[in-house]
C-alpha cells in the first residue's frame, strides 16, 4: 500500500513534468514553428508603445533567446529551488515553488494562485456537496419509480441540466434571484468573502454559484444513479438481501446503493479534482476570483507564466484526485487490490 | 393439512409483447423434513415458482392467483410486511451462483450477521458468534478468521457453504434451493448435496430443491415434480419418476442425464427443439411440437389441453396417450434404450 | 492612442475574439447633442436621457458613503508610470496628482487644461523646447512627507523602464532630451539627467524637449508626472500600494480582485480646488463578468462601471426600448472615428477621381449599421476630427447622396474621370476577430459594386494587421490592397494627438506597423510642423480643421463613424457628468446622495 502510494506519487510528478513540457511547448515551441521571433514574442509584453530597443532588451531578459531547453530548465529550476528577479530598484528573491513572475503584472505567480485556491474550493466542494446529495437521491427515487410521473419529471429536468451551459442558468439564476429582487437570496456576483472572515456571507455569496454549478452536475449524478440503481437493483445478491427478510429501505440503501455508488464515487472525485483546477465558467459567470477566472485572464493575456502556473495547479489536482479516487476504490470495494 | 401448499399458483408477467405466463395453475405440497425436487429447463417457470412462494417475483407489475399455503398461512393475499417478516426466518432461500448471489462489498460474517439480526434482536457481538457457529456447522475450516472474509475470497464450493450458512442461520422450516450446485464442479457437487442431506435432517426443514439436473434430485428427493411451459407435466415419488416415468418429456430429460454409472463416450439422447415461448404457448399440449409421440394422440395434442390426470398411488400425468400406452412405450422402446450398451 | 477596454471574458470561446482595440478614449460631446441638456437650466437632478452629457447631473456637496465600482477587466497597472486606459487617467486623480489636468467640469469645458500639482501650466521657452512647472507650496504625500520637484523627476524616470512598465506609454521616453544609452531609474542608477529633466531647487521642474512642441501641457497631465517618493518605490510591486499625493489612499488591494480607497489625512484641500472629495471611499471590483456588472448598474447594487466604455449589447436592446431605464442613460460620441484608408499606392487609386468615387459611392448608413447603429455604433462622420476635439469643423466635402446611402452617380462621373467608366477591382482588408469591421467591409462592397467598384475581401489577423498586412506598404502595394478598415481614437481631446499619428506621411515605415495606412500629402505634414510650433490655443485650433480638410480633399480616409457610447448612470451618485477629455463619467468629484 505505502509503496504503492509512492509509485503513484513518482508517477505523478513525472506526469505534471510532462504536462509542463507540453503547455511549455505549445505557448513557445509552436509559435517560433510558425515564425514567431524572441523579438516578436517579447513585443507582446512591452506594450505597443516600446521601441525595437525596449523589445530586445524584453527579449534578452525574459530569456526568449536561450535554446528552448535552457528557458524550461529555468522554469524547473525556480519551482524546485526558487529565482531571482529584478522589476525595480532590488532584486527580490522567489522562494521555491517559484512559478515565476507573470509577464504583464511582474508579480510572482503563486501567491496570487495560492490565493484562489480557496475561492475555486469554496465553490467546488460547496457545489459538490448539494449536486451530490440531490443527484444522487433523485437518482434513486427515480429509479425505485421507474416511469413514474416523477421519474419522467426528474429525468426531463436532468436532460436540461447537463444541456445548459453554466452562463446561460447563472444568469437567469442571478436575475431571478438577485440585482435588487424582492427574492434576492444571495449576493451578486463578485462577492466572494473568505470563510474565515465571515462564514456567513461566505455562503451567502457563494449560495447561487454552488446551486448553478451543482444543478449542471446533479443532473448527470442524478442520471448516472438512476441507471447505476436499476442495473443494481436487478443483481443477484439484491434478491439475496430481499430472501434474507430486510426491509425495502435497507436493501435499497445499505445493499443497492452501496453497490451503485463505486462508479458514481469515482466519477465524484474526478469531477471534483477538475473542478479545483477552475470552474471557468461559473468563475466568469459569478466573477469569482478563483483558479479559472485567472486562467481565462491569464489566457486572454498570453501570460506563460500564469498560463503554466494554472495548468500546473490544475493538473496536480487531476493527479492527486486520480490517485485519492483509486485508493477510495480500494476502500469501497475489496475485492480491488493495488499493486 | 400439508406444511406447504400451492394451490393452482399463477404468476404472469405483463410485458410489452405480451402476456408471460411463467407459472400456469401449479398445484402441489410437501411436508416438513421432506424433500421435493422441481425439474425442468430454463424458462419453465421452476425459479418463478420458488420466488413467487418467497414473495420476490417482481413486485407490483407481476399478478399472481392461486394460494400458497404456509404452515396454514396463506401468503399470496397477504401484505408484502407479513411475507417478509417470514423470509429468512421460516422460508429460506439458496441461491444458484454464490458469487453473484452475495454481496461483494461485504464480509461473508457481515452478511450472515445482517440476516440473523434482523429477525433476532441480539447484540452484534452474539449474532457474530452464531455467524461462526453457522459456518462451523456447513464445514468451513477456520471459521473464526473466515468470517471476515469477503465473498470473493471464497472458493466456489466454500461459497455455497457460506451460503447455505446465511439461509440456514435463523432454523427456516422452509428451505428452498435454486440450482444450489449448478456453478459446482463435480466433486464439490456430491459435498454440497451430502451436506444439504445432513442439514435438513438435523434442522427437519421442508426442502425444495429446483434443477434442470434430475441426477441432483435423485439423491435427494423424496417427490419429484417435473414442469414445463409454466405447467406440471408429472408429479410422483422419485422412484415413480426415475423407474416408471410416464411422460415423453421426462423420458427427454432422463435421457439427456448424464450418468457417472454410464461409458463416458455414449451419446446422450437430447430433446429435439427448444423450451416453448410463455408468450405463445402452443396450442394443445405445450410439448407437441418436440414431442416424438405426437402421431399416437390422434391429433388431440395440437387442440386440447391435456389434463394432469393419476395414473396410479399419486403419481400425476399430463398428457393425451393412453396410460397403456404410455408405459408400454416406456417399457419396449424408451428403458431398453437407456440402458442398452 | 490610449487603450479602451474590450469586454470578453465571459466565455471561453471569447478568449479567441480578444484583442486590444489599436486605440481610443478621449471624447466630446457633438454640438447636436447638447441643444437639448444645455437650453435647460431646469432641475438637473431630473432623470433623463442624455441629463449628464452637458450639465452636472444630480449636483451635491454631501459627504460620505462609500462608492462601488465595477470593472469587466483589470486595470492595465495602478502604477501610475505604467498605466494606458483611460478610465484609469480618469480614476487616477483620487489617488494621485500630475502637474496639469483636465478640468473637472462638464462637457467641452473639460477638454481645457488647469494646473493641479503646478502653480500654472506650463512656461514654454527656447521656442517651445523647454517647459517648466513651478509645484505648488504644502502638498504632502499620505505618509506626510512633502512633496518635491524631485518626486515627480524621479516618477518620470522610472517609467522609462518599459520592461518593468510595459503598459505605458512613450512620450516622455520619445520626446525628452535623455543622455545616450538612458535605460531608466533601475538600470541607469547614477546617469545624469538633466539633459531631460532639471530640479533647480523643490519647487520647480524643467523638462527639456528633443524637438519643439507647442502641446507639452497635455504631456504634464500624464499619470507619469505623479510624485513617486524614490525609497518607497518598489518598482513592479508599486502597483500594489502606490503613495497617494491624491484625497484618497490604498487601503487594501489585491491585484486581479480588487482594491479599496480610504481618506488620506495628507491631503490638504487648500492645495487642491479642483477635488471636492465626496465619499469617504471606494470600493473596486475588478474581473466582474460585463453583463453582471450592467444589471448591477440598474438595479443599484453598483454606482459605476468603471471602465466607461458603455452597456454590453444584451443590456443596449433592454435599455433603449425601455424608456424609465433610457432616461438613467447617457449617449455621449467619443473621440473616435471609424475610417476606411483609401490607398494611394494601389492603381487606379493613386488618381484622385478614382478616391473620390469611393468617397460618393459608399453608403455610410450602411457603415454605421455595421457598427451596431445610431446608439451603440456611432454617428455618420464627414471628415476626420470628432465634434468633441477642440477645432472641429462640420463640413462634408462628398455627400453621398440625401440620404446618406450613397451617390452612385456622383460617383459614375468621376469613375470615368478616372478613366475607369465601367469601374475597377482592387481588395478590401480587414481585422478577422472584429466581426464589426468585416460587416462594414461587407457593407462597402455592397454600395461600390453599385457604381462598378468591386471589391474583394481580405481578413488578417489584428495583432499583425499593421506590421505585416494593410500597414506595410509593400504588402498592401503588391497585394493591391486598395481599401483598409481602419479605426483610430485620440489619448485626450487635442487636434495633435487625433490626427498627427494617422495624416502624418513619416510615421510610414517601410517595415510596417503605423496606423496611417493611406495618407501622403507633403503639405499635411507641412501643416503639422507648423501647429507643433504654435504655443498659442487659440491660433492653433484652427489649423486642426485645416488639416482635416486637406486629407479629405486628397480622399485618402473615407470617414465612417464618429463612435458613441452608452453610459449607465449608477443610482445615487451625484455631480454625474460626461467629461470629453475621458470619454466617459469623470469620476473625480462624485459623491452619494
Amino acid at each position: 500500500m505505502v509503496t504503492y502510494i509512492i509509485r503513484r506519487l513518482i508517477w505523478g510528478v513525472v506526469m505534471l513534468a510532462i504536462v509542463s513540457m507540453i503547455t511549455f511547448a505549445i505557448f513557445f515551441l509552436v509559435p517560433r514553428l510558425a515564425g514567431a521571433t524572441s523579438e516578436s514574442l517579447a513585443a507582446r509584453y512591452v506594450g505597443r508603445t516600446a521601441t525595437a530597443e525596449q523589445v530586445k532588451l524584453a527579449a534578452e531578459r525574459l530569456g526568449f533567446n536561450d535554446p528552448l531547453v535552457v528557458q524550461y530548465g529555468r522554469f524547473a529550476k525556480g519551482i524546485v529551488a526558487g529565482a531571482d528577479y529584478s522589476y525595480g530598484p532590488t532584486v527580490e528573491h522567489c522562494p521555491a515553488p517559484c512559478l515565476g513572475y507573470s509577464f504583464l503584472s511582474r508579480l510572482p505567480v503563486w501567491p496570487d494562485l495560492l490565493d484562489r485556491v480557496p475561492v475555486t474550493g469554496s465553490l467546488a466542494i460547496g457545489a459538490a456537496i448539494i449536486w451530490l446529495i440531490a443527484g444522487v437521491a433523485t437518482g434513486v427515487i427515480s429509479a425505485l419509480r421507474r416511469g413514474s410521473l416523477f421519474d419522467r419529471a426528474a429525468m426531463s429536468v436532468a436532460l436540461a441540466g447537463v444541456s445548459l451551459p453554466i452562463f446561460f442558468t447563472g444568469i437567469v439564476s442571478l436575475v431571478l434571484f438577485s440585482y435588487g429582487r424582492p427574492f434576492a437570496i444571495t449576493a451578486p456576483g463578485g462577492s466572494y468573502t473568505p470563510f474565515l472572515t465571515n462564514p456567513a456571507l461566505w455562503a451567502y455569496g457563494l449560495i447561487l454559484p454552488w446551486i448553478t454549478l451543482a444543478f449542471l452536475y446533479a443532473a448527470g449524478y442524478a442520471r448516472l444513479t438512476r441507471s447505476g440503481m436499476l442495473e443494481t437493483m436487478n443483481e443477484d445478491y439484491i434478491r439475496t438481501a430481499r430472501a434474507k427478510g430486510l426491509t425495502e429501505r435497507v436493501v435499497v440503501v445499505k445493499h443497492g446503493l452501496r453497490g451503485a455508488l463505486t462508479p458514481i464515487l469515482t466519477i465524484f472525485g474526478l469531477d471534483l479534482g477538475l473542478l479545483m483546477g477552475g470552474a471557468v465558467l461559473t468563475e466568469s459567470t459569478f466573477s469569482l476570483p478563483g483558479i479559472g477566472k485567472y486562467a481565462i485572464d491569464a489566457i486572454v493575456n498570453q501570460d506563460l507564466p500564469k498560463v503554466m502556473g494554472v495548468v500546473l495547479v490544475a493538473a496536480f489536482f487531476v493527479v492527486l484526485a486520480n490517485l485519492l479516487v483509486d485508493l477510495l476504490y480500494a476502500v469501497v470495494d475489496p475485492r480491488v487490490r493495488l499493486a | 393439512m400439508s406444511f406447504l401448499e400451492l394451490e393452482d399458483l399463477r404468476i404472469h408477467f405483463p410485458t410489452d409483447d405480451g402476456l408471460v405466463k411463467s407459472v400456469d395453475g401449479l398445484s402441489f405440497s410437501l411436508e416438513r423434513g421432506k424433500t421435493l425436487g422441481i425439474v425442468g429447463e430454463s424458462g419453465s417457470g421452476k425459479s418463478v415458482t420458488s420466488l413467487g412462494i418467497l414473495g420476490l417475483h417482481k413486485g407490483g407489475r407481476a399478478r399472481i392467483s392461486g394460494e400458497i399455503r404456509l404452515d396454514g398461512d396463506e401468503l399470496v393475499s397477504a401484505g408484502p410486511e407479513h411475507v417478509r417478516a417470514l423470509r429468512g426466518k421460516k422460508m429460506a432461500m439458496i441461491f444458484q451462483d454464490p458469487l453473484s448471489a452475495m454481496h461483494p462489498y461485504y464480509t461473508v460474517g457481515a452478511q450472515i450477521i445482517e440476516a440473523y439480526r434482523i429477525h433476532n434482536p441480539v447484540s452484534k457481538a452474539v449474532a457474530r458468534k452464531h455467524a461462526i457457529d453457522m459456518l462451523g456447522r456447513v464445514g468451513i475450516p477456520q471459521p473464526d478468521r473466515r468470517v471476515d472474509s469477503y465473498p470473493h475470497e471464497f472458493s466456489g464450493g466454500m461459497r455455497q457453504r457460506a451460503m447455505i450458512a446465511m439461509a440456514l442461520s435463523c432454523d427456516p422450516e422452509l428451505l428452498i434451493a435454486d440450482e444450489p450446485t449448478t456453478a459446482l464442479d463435480v466433486t464439490v457437487q456430491a459435498q454440497i448435496l451430502d451436506l444439504m442431506r445432513d442439514l435438513q435432517q438435523e434442522f427437519n426443514s421442508a426442502l425444495i430443491i429446483i434443477t434442470h439436473d434430475l441426477g441432483v434430485v435423485a439423491e435427494l428427493s423424496d417427490d419429484i415434480l417435473v414442469m414445463y411451459g409454466g405447467k406440471c407435466i408429472e408429479y410422483g415419488t422419485a422412484e415413480d419418476i426415475f423407474e416408471r416415468p410416464e411422460h415423453p418429456y421426462t423420458w427427454g430429460l432422463l435421457g439427456s442425464m448424464p450418468r457417472l454409472d454410464r461409458e463416458p463416450t455414449e451419446r446422450l439422447m437430447p430433446i429435439k427443439g427448444t423450451p416453448p415461448s410463455l408468450i405463445n404457448v402452443p396450442s394443445g399440449c405445450a410439448f407437441h411440437p418436440r414431442c416424438a409421440f405426437e402421431g399416437r394422440t390422434g391429433g388431440k395434442a395440437k387442440t386440447a389441453v391435456p389434463e394432469l390426470l393419476e395414473t396410479e398411488g399419486g403419481h400425476l400425468v399430463r398428457c393425451h396417450m393412453a396410460g397403456e400406452e404410455r408405459r408400454a412405450i416406456w417399457e419396449n422402446e424408451i428403458k431398453p434404450n437407456l440402458e442398452s450398451v | 492612442m490610449k487603450r479602451r477596454t474590450t469586454l470578453g471574458v465571459t466565455a471561453l470561446g471569447a478568449v479567441l475574439a480578444l484583442g486590444l482595440s489599436a486605440c481610443g478614449g478621449g471624447g466630446a460631446a457633438t454640438p447636436g447633442q447638447s441643444g437639448a441638456a444645455s437650453a435647460g437650466g431646469g432641475d438637473a437632478a431630473k432623470a433623463e436621457f442624455n441629463a449628464a452629457l452637458t450639465q452636472v447631473f444630480n449636483p451635491s456637496d454631501k459627504k460620505g458613503g462609500i462608492i462601488k465600482l465595477a470593472n469587466a477587466g483589470d486595470w492595465d497597472s495602478l502604477d501610475p508610470g505604467d498605466t494606458y486606459y483611460g478610465y484609469s487617467w480618469d480614476f487616477i486623480r483620487l489617488y494621485g496628482r500630475s502637474l496639469v489636468m483636465f478640468k473637472p467640469a462638464p462637457g467641452k469645458e473639460s477638454a481645457q487644461l488647469i494646473p493641479d500639482l503646478a502653480e500654472s501650466l506650463g512656461v514654454p521657452s527656447d521656442n517651445a523646447k523647454t517647459w517648466t512647472y513651478k509645484l505648488k507650496q504644502g502638498v504632502k504625500f499620505e505618509d506626510g512627507t512633502p512633496i518635491t520637484s524631485k518626486d515627480v523627476k524621479y516618477g518620470v524616470e522610472r517609467s522609462f523602464d518599459k520592461e518593468v512598465f510595459p503598459d505605458g506609454y512613450t512620450y516622455f521616453n520619445d520626446t525628452l532630451d535623455w543622455p545616450k544609452g538612458y535605460k531608466g531609474a533601475y538600470k541607469s542608477k547614477d546617469a545624469n539627467t538633466d539633459s531631460a529633466i532639471e530640479t533647480p531647487d523643490d519647487q520647480t521642474i524643467v523638462f527639456h524637449l528633443k524637438q519643439p512642441y507647442s502641446g507639452f501641457d497635455y504631456f504634464a497631465q500624464l499619470p507619469a508626472t505623479i510624485p513617486v517618493p524614490k525609497d518607497k518605490d518598489t518598482g513592479a510591486k508599486y502597483k500594489e500600494h502606490v503613495i497617494s499625493s491624491g484625497p484618497y489612499k490604498f487601503d487594501k488591494n489585491e491585484i486581479g480582485k480588487g482594491f479599496t480607497l480610504v481618506r488620506n489625512e495628507n491631503w490638504d484641500p487648500a492645495t487642491d480646488p479642483n477635488r471636492k472629495a465626496l465619499p469617504d471611499g471606494y470600493e473596486v471590483t475588478t474581473n466582474v463578468n460585463a453583463d453582471d456588472i450592467d444589471n448591477r448598474l440598474l438595479s443599484g447594487d453598483l454606482h459605476l462601471d468603471i471602465a466607461g466604455t458603455g452597456a454590453q449589447p444584451a443590456t443596449l436592446g433592454r435599455v433603449l426600448t425601455d424608456p424609465n431605464l433610457k432616461a438613467g442613460t447617457d449617449n455621449p460620441t467619443i473621440t473616435r472615428l471609424w475610417y476606411t484608408s483609401v490607398n494611394g499606392n494601389v492603381k487606379p487609386l493613386d488618381n484622385i477621381e478614382c478616391r473620390k468615387a469611393v468617397q460618393y459611392a459608399a453608403d455610410k448608413v450602411a457603415y454605421q449599421t455595421a457598427y451596431g447603429g445610431e446608439f451603440s455604433g456611432g454617428q455618420i462622420a464627414t471628415s476626420l476630427l470628432p465634434p468633441g476635439i477642440p477645432g472641429h469643423e462640420d463640413f462634408n466635402l462628398y455627400p453621398p447622396g440625401p440620404d446618406n446611402h450613397g451617390d452612385i452617380a456622383k460617383a459614375k462621373e468621376h469613375l470615368t474621370a478616372c478613366g475607369q467608366p465601367n469601374g475597377f477591382e482592387t481588395n478590401i482588408s480587414y481585422r478577422a476577430e472584429r466581426p464589426k469591421e468585416k460587416a462594414a467591409a461587407e457593407a462597402l462592397q455592397q454600395s461600390l459594386a453599385k457604381a462598378g467598384i468591386k471589391l474583394t475581401l481580405k481578413p488578417f489577423p489584428q495583432a499583425d494587421y499593421f506590421a505585416l498586412y494593410a500597414g506595410k506598404p509593400g504588402y498592401a502595394k503588391d497585394n493591391k490592397i486598395g481599401l483598409a478598415v481602419n479605426g483610430w481614437g485620440a489619448d485626450w481631446p487635442d487636434g495633435y494627438g487625433f490626427l498627427q499619428q494617422i495624416v502624418d506621411s513619416r510615421v510610414i515605415r517601410e517595415t510596417g506597423g503605423s496606423s496611417n495606412v493611406s495618407v501622403r500629402d507633403p503639405e499635411v505634414d507641412k501643416l503639422l510642423d507648423q501647429a507643433s510650433l504654435e504655443t498659442d490655443v487659440a491660433k492653433r485650433e484652427p489649423m486642426w480643421a485645416q488639416i482635416d480638410r486637406k486629407v479629405m480633399e486628397d480622399a485618402f480616409i473615407l470617414p465612417g463613424i464618429w463612435a458613441k457610447s452608452l453610459l449607465i448612470r449608477g443610482k445615487g451618485l451625484t455631480n454625474v457628468y460626461y467629461s470629453d477629455a475621458f470619454g466617459m463619467y469623470d469620476y473625480l468629484n462624485m459623491g452619494l446622495q
